[in-house]
């Protein structure tokens, strides 16, 4: 008897762990496929990354290459998206700034979970002074606006991309470990952590084998849903110069530089932030999916 | 094998303590089957609480196997001796972990050898095939989420094993194979049982003695031959055994 | 013989999954006088289901189709939301198992009786507490003024259940729809809340559907009793004759009860046989539904 590849990972009754994995990992996708709002922010992605992947080759002008004579142009066959104050072409540096949006999203997307989460599982399962001490510390980063210290730490570290990721990153993980610790708090008392516990499982174990799953799905659905706020926080870095600094093609600091010419030439800011805006829903959409597939209680039945 | 001596768990700190057992006194031999009955909040899963180190407030004298426990602390002896089954199947399994990820990590923490073998053979005695076991528990039945329960129990070879009320989130059918299950289990093993339950009748059929409980004490320690034939010597055992037998329509 | 109460013709409740359509119920026949009817199965039978589609209260995508739900005569089968209301509470309402979570956690007892009461009555403020104050002696609570005032969480199980029972009997509906009422409360209570709901339908002349998966409380409590497997009726009998079932599933699900009594080696275990999803349903009188 002969089973199609979609009965096999369907199936109910799976007899490897490699179909068992697959089989999960399958229905995810099924669910995920459903929402068809989250596979057009998927899409968007996918095309963002390569575009960033090939931006040297698809790029039709240098980035950097100014021409003071097309100053300003507006979107014509030469230009598709016009120039700016220098001359240099917009789309070019679109493209060649999706690598800088990329590097910013990927690496806050790394750094801050991940302190989150630790901190958040650690407070929560501890419990006692612990949870006392990183919980006040939570809170003293928590009482100041995002960007307000962001611009503060960059402030301190000096201007750049490198610390304007880092001050994003380190403004941003208090939130993840408090969502991380109210997720522990419900798990802690569960009967399956007592009856791991029978079996005379340390904490260590509990907190990373059996904790960690459970967490690590409603933060990614968050990260993905925080990623646009994110996005726009480092334009805003850039935007107040606080970022990347020129020439670089950041798209905060290229709104920026738009923002003079503005009422005559819209296109030099619009474009840039046009592109921060389809990006930015394009995460949106993506979380909105990953939650349907990794955190069904927050959804729908 | 269970020695438990005027035993008090409490919950809270000074001036809110609630105290969930007063001076709670039984003992159960080797090979039996001990009942803890009770109404809801009476103490009774609050003991094999205390007794597995879940609940750490307590004082008094318990004794496994001869030797006395302290605290919250169990050592690696303790837990091959002592195993619980839960009440709720849909709470004791971890949602993420698969048939084969729970065994095979409980024979680890047992330091067991040859885990393969030994999870085929555990799903077989708890009256699932291998075919179980890369199930996650989405994919298992109510019943066969409790027997996964018990085999993963059963892994560490105990002697005694405490069931929390193991078949009162189950339909009465599926109720009934797993009542066998642990009959059998415990006649092929020699196990001891001690079995927390709010329904008289399934302590009956499981149980050769019970401690009656009201409001954390014991009321009364009973054969269960006086609980068939319904003539304990306290009032609110006879209530309990009256109010049990359902509904008299006036 | 007097118009049903309630009458019901082919229930059905479908839910698309993805590998197809899983029908939770199929096909469901029956008639309500003023009597208490059981409603016996194990869980997935349909049971809960059938008392959420009389009330239209099967969420989406579940689809609920009948030939039809008539209550007193009125078709009631998926009326537009604006006009279930009306008749959910007022003339047909429902008791859930877990009074914690039915109850608003945030308001006093006393507010929330008011609420549903004056949701269906012309009433004021001062005859509403006076009818929350009467229904909370009617399912005898002793001390009915500090109820009223207290909070959910600070009542206790068999309270709070006897606190939904008053809630839903305030508006004085012609149908009780109770699913479970006393699974979750200990047995001596248990008892009492069996009382109250006993004579409140004996004397009001109220329908009570009583869904539970315990055969013995139903075959105690009430009138008649449907046993439901796998979404379907197979066996109707009047209570007092349910240790004289004929169906085997019936018969295999009393006998895997162990008994105070007397002692049995090993429990009978119920052996299912497919064939029973569409037999004949067994009625003690031909047409006697």
């Amino acid at each position: 008897m002969t089973i199609t590849t979609r009965e096999w990972l369907l199936s109910d009754a799976p007899q490897t762990r490699r179909q068992a994995r697959l089989g999960a990992l399958y229905q995810g996708w099924l669910t995920f496929r459903a929402n068809k709002l989250a596979l057009v922010g998927l899409v968007i992605l996918i095309l963002l990354v390569l575009i960033a992947i090939f931006a040297p080759w698809i790029s039709p002008k240098s980035p950097f290459a100014q021409n003071l004579g097309g100053r300003l142009q507006p979107p014509s066959a030469e230009h598709w998206l016009g120039t700016d104050a220098l001359g240099r072409d917009i789309l070019s540096r679109l493209i060649h700034g999706s690598r800088i949006t990329l590097f910013i999203v990927g690496t806050v997307a790394l750094v801050a979970p991940v302190i989150g989460l630790f901190i958040g599982t650690l407070s929560g399962f501890l419990g006692g002074w612990v949870d006392q001490v990183l919980m006040r510390i939570t809170d003293i980063f928590l009482a100041f606006p995002k960007l307000i210290l962001a611009l503060a730490f960059v402030a301190a570290l000096g201007p750049g991309i490198g610390n304007a990721v880092l001050a994003l990153a380190l403004t941003s993980w208090p939130a993840y470990a408090r969502l991380a610790r109210a997720e522990t708090l419900s798990i802690r008392k569960a009967d399956y952590i007592a009856a791991a516990r029978l079996q005379g499982a340390g904490p260590m174990r509990l907190l990373v084998g059996h904790v960690w799953p459970l967490c690590v799905s409603s933060l990614i659905v968050r990260v993905a849903l925080d990623m646009a706020g994110i996005i726009l926080s480092a334009a805003g870095l850039g935007f107040l110069g606080l970022g990347a600094q020129p020439p670089m093609p950041e798209w905060g600091a290229m709104i920026s530089d738009g923002r003079a010419f503005i009422m005559d030439f819209w296109w030099v800011a619009a474009m840039p932030g046009l592109a921060i805006f389809v990006v930015s829903l394009a995460f949106n959409l993506l979380g909105d999916g990953l939650r349907d597939v990794l955190d069904p209680k927050g959804a729908k039945e | 094998m269970l020695n438990v001596d005027h035993l008090d768990v409490w919950f809270g700190k000074p001036p809110e303590v609630f105290h969930a057992v007063r001076d709670a006194s039984f003992h159960v031999a080797e090979g039996e089957s001990f009942g803890l009955v009770g109404e809801s909040g009476s103490g009774k899963s609050t003991i094999l609480r205390a007794i597995t180190g879940l609940v750490d407030s307590w004082s008094g004298k318990i004794e496994v196997a001869g030797e006395a426990i302290h605290g919250r602390r169990r050592s690696k002896g303790f837990h091959r001796t002592v195993q619980m089954v839960f009440q709720d199947p849909y709470a004791s399994l971890h949602p993420r972990h698969s048939v084969d990820r729970v065994l095979s990590e409980t024979l680890k923490l047992q330091g067991m050898d040859d885990i393969d073998a030994r999870i085929d053979r555990l799903l077989a005695q708890v009256g699932l095939g291998s075919g179980f076991r890369f199930r996650y528990p989405h994919q298992l039945s109510g019943g066969q989420r409790q027997r996964v329960a018990i085999a993963r129990a059963l892994a560490a070879e105990p002697r005694l094993l405490l069931l929390d009320e193991p078949t009162s989130a189950l339909d009465v059918s599926v109720q009934a194979e797993i009542l066998n299950l642990l009959a059998d289990l415990r006649r092929d093993r020699g196990l001891t049982y001690v079995m927390v339950s709010h329904d008289l009748s399934v302590v009956a059929h499981m149980c050769d003695r019970l401690a009656v409980m009201r409001a954390g004490q014991v009321v009364e320690i009973m054969d269960v031959a006086t609980l068939r034939a319904q003539a304990p010597a306290d009032q609110y055992s006879r209530d309990l055994i009256a109010a049990s037998l359902g509904y008299a329509r006036s | 013989m007097t118009a049903p109460l309630l009458s019901v013709r082919d229930l059905r409740v479908n839910f698309p999954t993805r590998s197809g359509v899983f029908e939770a119920v199929r096909g469901i026949t029956f008639d309500l006088g003023r009597e208490r009817l059981g409603v016996v199965g194990e869980s997935g039978s349909g049971k809960s289901m059938t008392g959420r589609a009389i009330l239209g209260l099967v969420r989406p995508p579940g689809k609920v189709t009948a030939e039809r739900i008539d209550l007193q005569g009125q078709p009631i089968l998926n009326l537009p939301e604006d006009q279930m209301r009306a008749i959910r509470g007022q003339r047909i309402s429902m008791v859930m198992q877990d009074p914690k979570f039915s109850l608003n956690p945030v308001m006093t007892v006393g507010a929330q009786i008011m609420e549903a009461y004056r949701l269906h009555a012309r009433a004021t403020r001062a005859e509403a507490r006076q009818k929350a104050l009467d229904m909370l002696a009617a399912v005898q609570i002793r001390d009915p003024q500090r109820v009223f005032d207290s909070y959910p969480h600070e009542v206790s199980g068999g309270m709070g259940q006897r606190i939904m029972i008053a809630m839903m009997l305030a508006p004085d509906p012609d149908i009780l729809i109770a699913d479970e009422p006393t699974s979750a409360l200990d047995v001596s209570v248990r008892t009492e809340v069996l009382r109250i709901m006993d004579r409140l339908v004996q004397d009001r002349g109220m329908g009570l559907i009583f869904i539970s998966h315990d055969l013995n409380l139903v075959a105690q409590f009430c009138d008649r009793v449907l046993i439901m497997y796998a979404g379907r009726v197979v066996e109707t009998l009047a209570a007092s004759d349910l240790h004289n079932a004929r169906h085997p599933y019936t018969q295999g699900l009393l006998n895997s009860l162990p008994r105070l009594d007397t002692a049995v080696d090993r429990l009978p275990v119920l052996k299912r046989e497919a064939s029973w999803r569409d037999a004949e349903i067994l009625t003690p009188q031909p047409g006697g539904l």
